[in-house]
């Protein structure tokens, strides 16, 4: 197996997610488009934990960045239906009250 | 090695098409769906690489936990009323124009780089590798990442309780 062939899998997850949230407005679908991104880091951890056979320091990485997802899911999904209830709207487009 | 390069464009052509549908699809409970099929795909890679414990922690926490609190928002999140309004922005054209960008930047340097590197693959790492290395190399971040759960967790509930 070639390491470029897992990178370029990341790299490919990693730019869908961004398009994501920049399209989407919908904070749910936003959200979402941060795990592909978390989940894309995650292969290329792993990928170069491989390709340096023995050394384990990549995938104990993924691991946190896991974590880390999960506590950012859901915090964020608390802010999201908070804004919900203020708003009665998921919608990123109608969060601008401190607009000038 | 002809088997898994097989197994790879296999899980990868599914993580694709899922990962396209996530950022594309109409259908909110559908990018849901379509985010366990990337997940898990991402599992399978890690398995494939032989990281077997970092896959079924992939499979129990993202599977088993944020889906379910994904579902969970979207369902507390939605105004049956008010579903048929149009989950995107007008930012379409920017949005893809910034994705394919980026990804032709990463995939010219990651080819400059690592053409020809291969993962050779003695054994699958075994767990004892892994938890030696948390704690005993990464006991304190272990321990850190541990405290800002409980704090992800108590910030939560004081977010979303009704008062």
């Amino acid at each position: 197996m070639l390491l470029n062939q897992f990178l370029l899998l990341g790299a490919f997850l990693f730019c869908a997610g961004v398009y994501g949230v920049i399209t989407r407005r919908n904070a749910v679908l936003v959200l979402m488009s941060v795990e592909l991104m978390l989940a894309a880091v995650n292969i290329n951890l792993v990928a170069f934990s491989a390709y340096r056979a023995g050394d384990v320091v990549g995938q104990v990485f993924a691991l946190f960045v896991l974590t880390i997802a999960a506590a950012e899911v859901g915090v964020g999904l608390a802010i999201v239906l908070l804004i919900y209830r203020n708003i009665r709207s998921s919608d990123l487009d109608d969060v601008d009250v401190l607009k000038g | 090695m002809v088997a898994q390069n097989v197994v790879f464009g296999v899980l990868a052509a599914a993580m694709a098409v899922s990962a396209i549908g996530i950022v594309r699809t109409k259908n909110i409970m559908h990018a849901a769906l379509f985010l366990v099929v990337v997940q898990a795909g991402g599992a399978g890679q890690f398995i494939l690489l032989g990281a077997e414990f970092v896959a079924w922690v992939q499979v129990l926490v993202y599977i088993g936990a944020v889906i379910v609190l994904f579902l969970f928002g979207i369902m507390l999140t939605r105004d049956p009323m008010t579903a048929e309004e149009s989950l995107d922005n007008d930012l379409k054209w920017p949005g893809a124009a910034a994705a394919l960008l980026l990804a032709g930047l990463l995939a010219t340097v990651l080819i400059d780089a690592f053409e020809k590197e291969e993962i050779e693959l003695v054994a699958p790492t075994y767990t004892r590798a892994i938890t030696n290395s948390i704690f005993r190399s990464y006991i304190i971040p272990f321990e850190i990442v541990g405290l800002l759960l409980l704090a992800a967790l108590i910030g939560a509930v004081v977010l979303a309780r009704r008062d």
